[in-house]
């Protein structure tokens, strides 16, 4: 049994069969990437796995229990974080700010009326984002205002956010998506350290191949709304039909 | 001090002393020397600028923090006069049950009220709450009228039940006390041709005024009050942190609720009369010209700016014909009553029309309100006269470090 299943999960948007029964086992501790082409239901897949979306037919299960009909904080609350494709942080609030967010949502859940409490008291928080912060490398920017930062520290600071909150499993959407390569290499050497440093479960969802192969344990390939294979990285390489997903049928000629 | 940090604790202070002394600062002029009409209208004028202050402050709450304009915030405004006086009618003049009252009718309102325009947010969310409070003031004049007395307005009347008060009753309307001490009492005090008149009125509201003031700091500075600017930064991002913004909106909007029923209790309290026009839509537009001019978002800025459109009101509507005729006598005849003609416009009758100019200059050049401009001045006088552009602050991530020069210089 893996942390996630999915069975059976089908989405239909009007006259597209955007997913046809998915089924993914994604097991604790490993980097699970999906991969494929465009239109290939990544990314309804993660919003059927959020509560963003609710799939017409088949189940999901964390940990043992549905997520099916959740609102996406209630997801969260049970130990789902999710990355975006573009990094949705608290522009407005600093660094700090944007730390200390989850660390409340972690201890006090979805709401507390803590209007007459200071923050200068929550000492335990605040050390606790101190740390996270200090692990991605960005305390000396506690101060900043989180939206004049570079795309690459928008992200770090997005993945620290999730981190924080100690998720069981961590969903990235296309983490690396427009960025340059030097940010793109960061934001891999980080979920690497991430990897290394704690026991957490990563699906991620992306285009760059160098990404993927660095990082990933097991690979399911997506196309047309189905999964084609899912093995390790070593074997999608030179495997035939993903390279007929990606490239098209083989000609003979 | 008071569980704020040393700069907030500093400011309060200010405040506090500020509001302390407003009859010797308001009066700067002797009585009856020319310039006694730029005196600050005490202690009306004053209780008028502690009462919009509250309302502004609460306004914020909802407006600056959380960013959901709303524009029916007069409508809890009305309902607070309106259960003020029928405390003071049924029950007794001592305007605390009164004032109490009005905070949790009105916070019961806005409850309800806000419940359903939350479902909806930008200039939809703007519109419900418009909805509803024209609701609510069509309602004051049409079929509640047992309850508002329509067109008149609820008044005090000498047959009033007034549980509590009932020996006391004389055969002359009784007025509004806190523990006996009237209201519209005051204490006269003549310090070198100058006549300083303390009122309990204007103390009563000041300090209110504080408390509620004090209130607002301990909710900005709070983790609920961050977490209200994160609803206005990211709900997206906050959905996904494991947060439901729905109720933290909500308990914004029936705080800033309530603070306006304080607001509308207390109007009722200096003088105990409500009438439907205090719903009306103009009255909920003159919370957020406030606020805007002020600095929404800001501690101070709602204050200010309710200081600053009550001050003018008060000034710009006492200036008349006579008196300009009187200003600009030395004119030569035909040029006088041109430029007479001018000032009228902004005078008197017309004062709204200097109320929507200087609104347009401070939203066009200090969009951070009065409070930005103050911000300004006091660059002005660290960092002298030098203008300051983004190059100037350093930007430890921009490598090489940017400059001025341009390429080819």
């Amino acid at each position: 049994m893996g942390i996630l299943e999915v069975k059976g999960v089908g989405k239909r948007f009007g006259g597209l069969q955007a997913l046809g029964n998915v089924n993914l086992s994604i097991h604790e501790n490993t980097v699970h990437a999906i991969i494929g082409p465009n239109g290939a239901g990544k990314s309804t897949l993660l919003n059927c796995l959020v509560g963003k979306l609710m799939p017409d037919t088949g189940s999901v299960m964390f940990d043992g229990q549905s997520v099916l009909g959740r609102k996406p904080h209630e997801i969260n609350q049970m130990g789902i974080s999710r990355v975006f494709q573009t990094p949705e942080i608290f522009g407005d609030l600093t660094v700090m700010e944007n730390m200390m967010i989850p660390c409340f949502a972690k201890r006090d859940g979805a709401f507390r009326m803590h209007a007459f409490e200071s923050m200068a008291q929550e000492g335990d928080l605040i050390a606790k984002a101190e740390k996270m912060l200090s692990d991605v490398g960005m305390l000396e920017k506690r101060e900043m205002v989180a939206s004049s930062m570079s795309r690459g520290d928008k992200r770090r600071l997005e993945i620290a956010m999730c981190l924080v909150q100690e998720p069981k499993l961590l969903l990235l959407d296309e983490p690396t998506a427009g960025m340059a390569r030097a940010d793109t290499n960061n934001t891999i050497d980080l979920l690497k350290q991430i990897k290394a440093e704690r026991d957490i479960t990563i699906a991620i969802i992306e285009h760059d191949m160098h990404v993927v192969f660095s990082l990933a344990d097991r690979i399911t390939v997506l196309a047309q709304g189905t999964p084609l294979v899912e093995d390790t990285p070593d074997n999608i390489k030179g495997h035939p039909k993903v390279k007929e997903a990606y490239l098209g049928e083989t000609q003979q000629v | 001090m008071f569980g704020l940090n040393k700069k907030d604790t500093t400011f309060l202070l200010i405040v506090i002393g500020l509001t302390l002394f407003t009859p010797i600062l308001m009066q700067p002029f002797a009585e009856g020397s020319g310039l006694a009409q730029f005196n600050g209208g005490y202690p009306d004028l004053m209780q008028k600028v502690a009462i919009f202050g509250i309302f502004a402050v609460g306004f914020n709450i909802l407006f600056g923090l959380t960013g959901y304009l709303s524009f029916g915030h007069a409508a809890f405004l009305g309902i607070g006069s309106y259960s003020a006086v029928w405390m003071f009618k049924l029950l007794t003049m001592n305007v605390i049950p009164g004032i109490l009252l009005a905070m949790i009718v009105s916070g019961l309102f806005a409850a309800a009220i806000g419940y359903v325009s939350l479902r909806r947010s930008g200039i939809y969310f703007s519109i419900l709450t418009l909805a509803f409070a024209q609701m609510c003031y069509k309602m004051a004049y049409s079929v509640l009228t047992p309850l508002t007395n329509g067109e008149t307005g609820l008044q005090l009347a000498l047959d009033d039940p007034r549980i509590l008060d009932k020996a006391i009753e004389g055969s002359s309307l009784p007025v509004t006390n806190i523990f006996g001490l009237a209201m519209n009492s005051t204490y006269k005090l003549e310090v070198m041709n100058h006549v300083f008149t303390f009122s309990v009125g204007f103390y009563f509201c000041a300090v209110i005024a504080i408390l509620a003031f004090y209130v607002a700091i301990r909710l900005f500075r709070s983790p609920f009050g961050m977490m209200l600017r994160a609803v206005k930064s990211n709900q997206h991002r906050m959905n996904y942190t494991g947060l439901d913004p729905k109720p933290y909106t909500l308990a914004a909007f029936v705080i800033s609720g309530m603070y306006a029923g304080l607001a509308g209790g207390l109007l009722a309290a200096m003088d105990p009369l409500a009438g439907a026009d205090r719903m009306l839509w103009t009255a909920s537009g003159e919370v957020v010209i406030m606020t805007i001019l002020g600095g929404a978002g800001t501690l101070m800025g709602p204050v200010l700016g309710a200081g600053v459109i009550k001050y003018l009101e008060n000034i710009f509507s006492k200036i008349n014909e006579t008196v300009l005729h009187s200003w600009f006598h030395w004119l030569p005849d035909g040029i006088e009553d041109v430029v007479v003609w001018v000032f009228a416009r902004f005078t008197g009758e017309g004062w709204h029309l200097t109320l929507g100019v200087t609104f347009m200059l401070v939203v066009t050049f200090l969009p951070g309100g009065l409070i930005q401009g103050l911000g300004h001045i006091r660059d002005r006088f660290k960092n002298g006269k030098k203008k300051r552009d983004k190059y100037d602050d350093p930007d430890p991530d921009h490598h090489p470090a940017p400059t001025k020069r341009v390429a080819g210089e």
